[in-house]
């Protein structure tokens, strides 16, 4: 199902497949104004939820496309990368059906205006996944769970909206292209149900690294990367006060989401439906703070 | 004096992707001049000489087909290079014409593709992709890594070249390309086109409009025959 690739720069005969990726890790660089980074090693393990987090322009992205572009010491931060804990081939980007990597971003978009099921064929079919029958019906019923508007299979690539659109391209992504290893940046505008989105993913033994503005992905991850000028400027892993806030802030944020709704139903919002929901959250966060 | 011809159909990003080669050439100390053929307007050569203080030059093709053009000023401009001290000498050219290609043998040829201009372009592009030494695909930040493997299959279907993804808007995977460039081999006089694409000089390059073969010269054809040479 996956891509065979050497694994090393000189030419031992070994190789590794896609499902052998067990982790990633990077080596500090420097930041915007070439200060050196605070954090100088950090790994990314199978299984792992990761968040990057900090303003605009901190760095974010940057520090993405270094695991994309498997940096070695050869981009603007200076970092290097490495697979299972050695510098990965070049060569794994030739191909990006070998390349254990994929990046989604806010501007990756379909363009093929052919129907989804038959688009989700022809790219199960170069990764050769289309043996296993049921692919591109697990693909969309994937991708169903992630978006709040459901995916028709006869519908053109192109039909689909930024919500549908992006939770396809995740549901590709971990199903057919077996990625071990997805970068989510700034996903969370697209109308992905997060939380739920969260969840799923935890099902499958993967690294998911979120560039991410939002609390819900930040705290619910494993641990997030803190970014400042550039730079790698924290580990934090999430303690038990944090475990605590995240359910209220995950209730906070489902409130939010039911008003959302309630607007698009042409509902009007109340004092008397706002209240119950309000009360009903003060009252919970109550209980988990006693 | 390594000669580069890169060719694309317009906006492909050919310029885009020569300004991050060439960036990184001089960063390694190599001497580069540019060349820009186009029809009638190009801003490109301006823009080398002066974000890169290389000799760089425009050439207009007018009323003539750009790819005949190319055959008859290749010479020249390579001489103009070598004048101006130049060890890498790279050829945008305008790639208009999908059944031409500019690439000349021990050159090095690149076919540049943007990977949204739809999944089966590679399929529609004759000898300007077929006869190059590698393909460089660009704006692969803009659609789904399911379509580039389409894409990546589609072409290499068509011709089996290495292929480089780029996102050439942000220098990424530049690396690579620069490495083959870096890898080809010095240029060799009489330089000889690669292929035996349509590039009769014809009258209606020329722009003699009369429709009919009876009104032109040089190699034509008759509805029903095969072509033949008529003139002098
Ligand atoms: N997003 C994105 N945009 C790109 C990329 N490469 C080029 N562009 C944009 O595409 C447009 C056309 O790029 P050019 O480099 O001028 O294309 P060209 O092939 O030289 O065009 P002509 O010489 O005029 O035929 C520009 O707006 C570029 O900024 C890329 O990899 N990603
Ligand atoms: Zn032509
Ligand atoms: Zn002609």
């Amino acid at each position: 199902m996956s891509g065979i690739f050497p694994f090393s720069r000189n030419n031992e005969p070994s190789s590794l497949t896609l499902e052998d990726v067990h982790s990633v890790t990077l080596l500090g660089g420097h930041g915007k104004v070439g200060q050196k980074e605070t954090v100088t090693e950090v790994k990314f393990e199978m299984g792992n939820v990761v968040s990057i987090v900090g303003p605009t322009g901190s760095g974010k992205t940057a520090l993405i496309n270094d695991i994309e572009l498997f940096a070695n010491a050869n981009t603007p931060t200076g970092r290097r990368m490495l697979i299972n804990g050695a510098t990965p081939p070049e060569e794994l980007m030739d191909d990006p059906s070998k390349n254990p990597i994929a990046l989604i971003t806010q501007h990756t978009n379909f363009l093929s205006d052919l129907p989804v099921d038959v688009f989700l064929r022809m790219h199960a079919k170069i990764r050769r996944a289309h043996e296993h029958e049921t692919i591109v019906e697990e693909t969309l019923d994937f991708a169903n769970q992630l978006t709040g508007e459901p995916i028709i299979q006869e519908n053109s690539m192109t039909e689909l909206s930024g919500g549908q659109t992006r939770a396809l391209l995740i549901a590709d992504a971990v199903i057919i292209g077996n990625s071990p290893i997805l970068l989510l940046d700034e996903i969370e505008n697209a109308g992905i149900h997060r939380g739920r989105a969260l969840e799923l993913l935890r099902n499958y033994q993967k690294i998911f690294v979120f560039v991410t503005h939002d609390p819900r992905i930040a705290l619910l991850s494993d641990f997030r990367i803190v970014m400042s000028r550039g730079a790698m400027e924290k580990i934090i892993y999430p303690d038990e006060e944090e475990a605590i806030i995240i359910d209220r802030i995950g209730k906070l944020d489902d409130l939010m989401l039911r008003f959302r709704k309630r607007l698009w139903e042409g509902e009007r919002l109340s004092e008397k439906n706002l209240g119950g929901d309000l009360s009903a959250l003060l009252s919970s966060s109550k209980e988990t703070l006693s | 004096m390594k000669l580069i011809i890169c060719a694309g159909p317009p906006t492909c990003g050919k310029t885009t992707v020569l300004k991050q080669v060439t960036n990184k050439l001089l960063a390694q100390g190599r001497r580069v001049a540019y060349l820009k053929e186009d029809v009638q307007f190009a801003e490109e050569a301006t823009m080398f000489s002066e974000e890169f203080g290389i000799p760089s030059k425009a050439a207009y093709s007018g009323e003539i087909c750009p790819d005949h053009s190319h055959v008859l000023i290749l010479k020249e401009a390579v001489e103009w290079a070598e004048k101006n001290q130049a060890d890498i000498f790279i050829v945008e050219t305008a790639g208009l014409c999908l059944r031409c290609a500019p690439y000349v043998e021990g050159g090095f040829a690149i076919c540049v593709l943007e990977v949204t201009s739809g999944m089966n372009l590679p399929r529609k592009i004759g000898p300007m992709l077929t006869l190059a030494d590698i393909a460089v695909v660009t704006k692969i930040d803009l659609v789904s890594q399911a379509e580039r493997e389409v894409f990546r299959m589609n072409l290499t279907e068509v011709a089996p070249i290495p292929v480089i993804e780029t996102d050439a808007l942000h220098g990424i995977n530049i690396d690579r390309i620069v490495r083959e460039v870096e890898k080809s081999p010095e240029i060799k006089q009489p330089m000889v086109l690669r292929g035996n694409p349509p590039l009769a000089v014809c009258t209606i390059c020329a722009g003699k409009k009369e429709i009919g073969w009876e009104n032109h010269f040089g190699v034509v054809r008759t509805l029903e025959s095969d072509p033949f040479y008529q003139g002098e």
